[in-house]
């Protein structure tokens, strides 16, 4: 019978991303409440010195598949990995994160293994000893709880910055040992020829803890300065309405919305942003929400925790003034 | 030679109302429309075949509804369109949705396969990379900028993660899945719209493709809807006073920063 529960966690250039750290501490959570174990199984080039780390954050037991050809994602090299390490462990659970590389990868796991996938969840439990997922859908218009038929392992991605992170405990150690497994070079058939890096070195919005977006309101690509400026100051990532990107003034990277990029930070300042629906259905599981706008009747003000009804172009540069004293 | 997967979603002007039975929507008043990234792959097969020739196939699943995205597609120029309309596929799920597809694709001459990057209905993004894995073709997943190399055997794109932009290369045929910034969708010409009615649009059920019913519907999903629920209600906050721009920007700090101990 399928046991215990497994997650997938992503390095990239051989160190581990924040998402790692939530799916391992969504994991503990998950073993916790099935009383089973929790085991990571992590991919990569000379990256066995990172396992111990996975076992502070909760993992009981750290997988390693090393391997040259494992150091910068691809599908073709990813999937038959795992694939062997899911058959030969039988988990129960098998958990990613919903990381462009997550949700690239569990899709199509998930075909090759021929089980149910449920994509983007923002909670999980455990309910008659199933996986109960929690998913935004349209956008976030609706949520639907969801549940898996006759398909082992139960098979999710989290969202980014949703789950909450456990408190590494470096007395914790896990069990490292080495994947078992068989790549051969004639599956991988893409490759990897160029990575440019994004100047700004912010994060991106998906994964941001803070964003400050700009709509039409910001009346010219060059304004956008204001809120970078805040954005610098505060650790946030500049986001756009559809308005602002259509018009050239952002790159379509940045668009949040239901056709954009679905966001969760802990604080969304929207400035000048009237607040449409398919905007607000790529926003409304933010935390804290604020809007700027001179409009009261804005429809962006009835999802706003905090609202402030005046021209953007006054209160953005005190407010960034302001902000400097809490710092 | 090129086939695009289309999937109607409800227009993004939807306010989406959960039915009776709790766990649909309700579907009444519902305008329909190509999912918005499925226009993206359509129009980017559309100026590979103006490039190099041959033809562009659009592939569904779905009711008859769906036809009218189907004629959109061969209206902006496409060439033929396959609509898998059988009632015993209905609320099929991701894998099952791709196994119908690539029935009709396997059979085509093709080196693109197109699809959206998600459907902006069900948020999944799941049947592109499974018609991908069901016809053994590697995925090119959420591409903004597509070049097929001279000779037509491979493809260059790029794919943008997490602070980085990936430039892969990939042997043909492939599959990608499109995201915004990829191209602008052209509309259709009335000329086009005038064309798009003469031109072939098949329908096949399950067991015209040798499909066995009882693999899809409800019945055979792997992934199960227990309840949809409307998002937790957000509150209108609080509107931040102060007579001049300058106090309620202080204001704001603060209450950011004591309250909502977000700075
Ligand atoms: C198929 C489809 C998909 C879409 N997907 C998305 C999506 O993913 N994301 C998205 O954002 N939109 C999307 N849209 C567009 C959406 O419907 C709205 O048109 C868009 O969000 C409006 O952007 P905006 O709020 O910046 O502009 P507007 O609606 O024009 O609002 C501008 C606001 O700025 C305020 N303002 C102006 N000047 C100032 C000032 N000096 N100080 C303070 N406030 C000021 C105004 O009061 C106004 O409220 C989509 C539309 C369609 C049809
Ligand atoms: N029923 C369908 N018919 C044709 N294409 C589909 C269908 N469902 C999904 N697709 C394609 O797969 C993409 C991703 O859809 P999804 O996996 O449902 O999010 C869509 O943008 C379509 O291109």
């Amino acid at each position: 019978m399928s046991q215990g529960v497994m997650v997938v966690p992503e390095q990239r250039d051989g160190e581990l991303r924040k998402i790692s750290f939530e799916i391992v501490s969504e994991g503990r959570r998950l073993a916790d409440a099935l009383g089973q174990s929790l085991t990571a199984l992590l991919l990569g080039s000379d990256i066995k010195d990172k396992a111990p780390t996975l076992g502070h954050y909760g993992a009981d037991r750290v997988l390693v598949a090393d391997d040259a050809r494992l150091g910068t994602y691809t599908t073709d090299a990813y999937v038959p990995v795992i694939s062997e390490a899911v058959k030969a462990n039988d988990p129960a659970i098998l958990l990613l994160g919903a990381s462009f590389q997550g949700k690239d990868l569990a899709a199509r796991l998930s075909a090759h293994l021929g089980v149910g996938m449920a994509q983007d969840c923002t909670g999980f439990s455990i309910e008659d000893g199933n996986l109960i997922a929690i998913r935004p859908i349209y956008a976030g218009k609706a949520y639907a709880k969801v549940t898996f038929q006759d398909s082992w392992p139960q098979m999710a991605t989290a969202r980014p910055n949703v789950m909450p992170v456990n408190e590494p405990d470096t007395s914790r150690s896990a069990e490292i040992m080495d994947a078992e497994f068989n790549l051969d070079d004639s599956v991988l058939k893409t490759k990897v020829v160029d990575v440019s890096k994004d100047e700004s070195g912010r994060v991106d919005l998906t994964e941001a803890e803070k964003i400050v977006s700009g709509g039409r309101g910001m009346k010219g690509p060059e304004n956008f300065k204001i809120l970078e400026e805040l954005a610098d100051l505060i650790g946030a990532t500049v986001g756009a309405s559809r308005s602002a990107v259509d018009a050239g003034w952002r790159p379509h990277s940045d668009q949040v919305g239901q056709t954009g990029k679905v966001v969760s930070p802990n604080l969304y300042i929207a400035c000048g942003i009237s607040g449409a629906i398919q905007h607000l259905a790529g926003m409304s599981t933010s935390k804290v929400i604020v809007a700027i706008n001179k409009d009261p009747d804005a429809p962006i003000f009835q999802k706003a925790d905090y609202g402030v009804v005046d021209d953007l172009f006054k209160i953005v540069p005190v407010l960034t003034n302001e902000v400097k004293k809490y710092l | 030679m090129s086939a695009s997967g289309v999937k109607q979603v409800p227009d993004t002007e939807t306010q989406i109302r959960i039915a009776p039975d709790g766990q649909s929507i309700v579907k009444d008043d519902i305008k329909w429309v190509m999912n918005p990234y499925d226009e993206f792959g359509v129009e980017e097969a559309l100026r590979i075949k103006e490039k190099f020739g041959g033809e562009v196939t659009i592939v569904s699943l779905g009711p008859k509804r769906v036809t009218e995205s189907i004629r959109t597609a061969l209206a902006m120029g496409a060439d033929k369109g396959v609509l898998i309309n059988d009632p015993s596929a209905e609320d099929s799920d991701a894998l099952a949705t791709a196994r119908a597809l690539a029935a009709v694709i396997k059979d085509m001459e093709y080196d693109l396969i197109f699809t959206g990057q998600r459907g902006v209905d069900d948020d999944m993004g799941l049947v592109g990379a499974s018609v991908a894995e069901i016809l053994g073709i590697p995925q090119l997943s959420v591409i903004t900028k597509v070049e097929v190399s001279e000779d037509g055997t491979s493809v260059k794109v790029e794919r943008p993660v997490e602070g980085q932009t990936l430039t892969i290369e990939s042997p043909l045929p492939a599959l990608i899945t499109a995201q915004k910034g990829l191209n602008e969708p052209r509309y259709a010409s009335l000329p086009g719209i005038m064309k798009a009615k003469k031109k072939p649009l098949e329908e096949k059920t399950l067991a015209d493709l040798g499909l066995d019913a009882s693999q899809f519907g409800k019945e055979a999903r792997k992934l199960k809807v227990l309840e949809l629920t409307p998002p937790p209600q957000r509150q209108a906050g609080k509107i931040i006073d102060g007579e001049t721009p300058e106090e309620k920007a202080a204001e704001l700090a603060r209450v950011l920063h004591e309250e909502a101990k977000v700075i």
